[in-house]
């Protein structure tokens, strides 16, 4: 396996990543399916050779939405040989669905979640959180990863990934070392009040002031964002077994303190579940490439 | 009889004395990070502008988000919608809707033709219907807050703005930058989003003319536009928009 990372001195900035399988022949395969999902902040791309992950990668959202795909996708299969034309089909999925130039269909990031959770953890998933970068959605799916409900959280930066982008900078801490940061400390302090990010910065920068260190700065953040979703849960209702994905699914700052507020534990994995929504999309294509074959 | 009227916001301390219903002195302050001390610096400077000493005041009444910072010097307190109303009705006798944006508050109250409060709404959990909205869209735009409204005078076209939180606008703003929006384009969008959320506010309550419009923001030209226009009428606005809560706060304190 060769994986590559990049890192920056922004502390906002997370690490993108990129991987693929050396093992995997994809000139033998029958079927190559690409999903690729461009989020508002991150943009990711799986490419599945004959049901298998082939490649991924994991970038930051540029300020077009068809040249983020494009970039995350060649990315992903640089030094493979493979080349997006070599891929059958490709469903698009996020906030920039609609602007995958090569996909042959869009679906929405709730259903590609649900899939994509469903084939990382198994059939026993029924709650899923997505926290994304500018959004946050509880949804309830069923044994086969099919979507039964779900709420969003849309309007507001408070639970979200930009909004943990935001600390990080003001605190001067990269955002992928905020969750073991934040249990750097003696005592849980309370958390911050200010539900909006900017009254929260204000709050923060006020507390810094009192002398508070920043380990506990962030602990009381991230207190107030797993209280903000954990709001968005208990108004759909919260069924075992449950999971989280999504970028700030790695930050296990918020992630325990959810867990700890909701009284259950996440199922944990070793995946990358950023990846989950473009992992759905190419299970998704995947489908419907075999449903096109065989109508042709 | 004398008055003080001490309204602590989450930016600017604001403290006006009043004298047998005569405005005698005022003063305004930075809240900075400490708001005690902004308070007794505006105190003294609107003390002196008086020419009185603290003896004379026979009464302070304080308001606003930082009132128990002032505790120091006024017994009182108020709520700012109270404070607010009171305020707009001695500057406006017509006044039955007051439209109060702040710095980190905006609030639409219905008050009766005595300046008593009827009903209101506020808006305190987020920034998005704040003058905190402003000045991170000056920051996004790179043009100086005080430009910032002057400069949707130049627009031809609206931009709609699909984000509501702070944060997302501003990387909307960006993303406008990028695509080549005119910035006087771009700042009439910002102005026209913050009026949406006031506006809603107003609906909230039922808009009854005249309307006032006080606080900080009531000196942007741009966001004043907007307002008028989304509420088909024009707003009545005082010459000090900021001094009004103060200003209510001392019409109490003298009753």
């Amino acid at each position: 396996m060769a994986q590559e990372v990049r890192t920056t001195g922004e502390y906002w900035r997370w690490t993108e990543s990129r991987w693929n399988d050396p093992d995997i022949d994809w000139r033998k395969a029958k079927t190559i399916t690409a999903g690729v999902d461009v989020g508002s902040v991150s943009s990711q791309a799986v490419i599945m050779v004959d049901g298998k992950i082939f490649a991924t990668g994991n970038m930051r959202t540029g300020s077009s939405s068809p040249d983020s795909a494009l970039n995350v996708t060649n990315w992903a299969l640089e030094g493979t040989g493979m080349k997006i034309e070599d891929i059958h089909y490709t469903v698009g999925t996020g906030y920039g669905r609609v602007n995958v130039p090569f996909a042959q269909k869009a679906i929405t990031e709730i259903a590609c979640h649900a899939r994509g959770a469903n084939w990382i953890y198994g059939p026993t998933v029924r709650t899923l959180l997505d926290m994304g970068g500018q959004d946050c959605k509880a949804i309830h799916c069923d044994e086969k990863g099919k979507v039964i409900n779900f709420l969003m959280n849309d309007k507001c930066a408070a639970g979200t990934g930009r909004g943990m982008e935001v600390f990080a900078d003001l605190l001067a801490v990269p955002i992928t070392k905020i969750g073991e940061v934040s249990f750097q400390i003696d005592e849980e302090p309370p958390a911050v009040n200010s539900t909006c990010v900017v009254f929260a910065k204000t709050e923060a920068t006020g507390l810094l002031r009192a002398g508070w260190p920043k380990e506990k700065v962030i602990a009381a953040y991230c207190s107030a964002m797993a209280h903000r979703v954990a709001e968005l849960l208990e108004r759909i209702g919260v069924e075992k077994d449950f999971v989280i994905t999504g970028g700030i699914s790695k930050n296990i700052g918020v992630v325990k303190r959810l867990e700890k507020e909701l009284g259950i534990e996440t199922l944990k994995t070793d995946f990358d579940v950023q990846l989950a929504g473009a992992v759905g999309a190419a299970l998704f294509a995947q489908a419907l490439l075999k449903k096109h074959r065989s109508a042709a | 009889m004398i008055t003080a009227g001490i309204d602590c916001g989450a930016k600017t301390v604001k403290v006006l004395i009043l004298k047998d219903g005569r405005v005698i002195g005022k003063s305004l302050a930075l809240a900075g990070f400490d708001t005690k001390a902004a308070t007794e610096q505006s105190f003294n400077i609107a003390l002196r502008g008086a020419g009185l000493s603290k003896n004379d005041i026979q009464r302070i009444v304080a308001t606003g988000a930082g009132r128990l910072e002032a505790a120091f010097l006024a017994k009182e307190e108020t709520t700012e919608v109270a404070a607010d109303a009171r305020g707009a009705i001695k500057l406006f006798p017509s006044a039955r809707t007051v439209i109060d944006v702040g710095a980190e508050e905006g609030r639409a109250i219905k008050i009766d033709r005595n300046g008593k409060v009827v009903d209101f709404a506020v808006n305190e959990k987020c920034a998005a219907g704040a003058g905190a909205f402003m000045e991170a869209m000056s920051r996004a735009l790179e043009v100086p807050l005080e430009e910032l409204g002057e400069l949707t005078l130049k627009s031809q076209r609206a931009v709609p703005m699909n984000a509501q939180c702070v944060v997302f606008a501003e990387s909307e703003v960006v993303t406008l930058i990028h695509a080549k929006t005119p910035k006087e384009d771009i700042s009439r969008a910002i102005h026209d989003a913050i009026s949406d959320r006031i506006v809603s506010m107003v609906r909230r309550i039922g808009l009854e003319r005249d309307v006032v419009l006080i606080g900080g923001v009531a000196k942007n030209i741009g966001f004043v536009n907007s307002l008028n226009r989304d509420l088909e009428l024009e707003v009545k606005i005082p010459e000090e928009p900021e001094f009004v809560g103060a200003l209510g706060a001392a019409i109490l304190a003298a009753e």
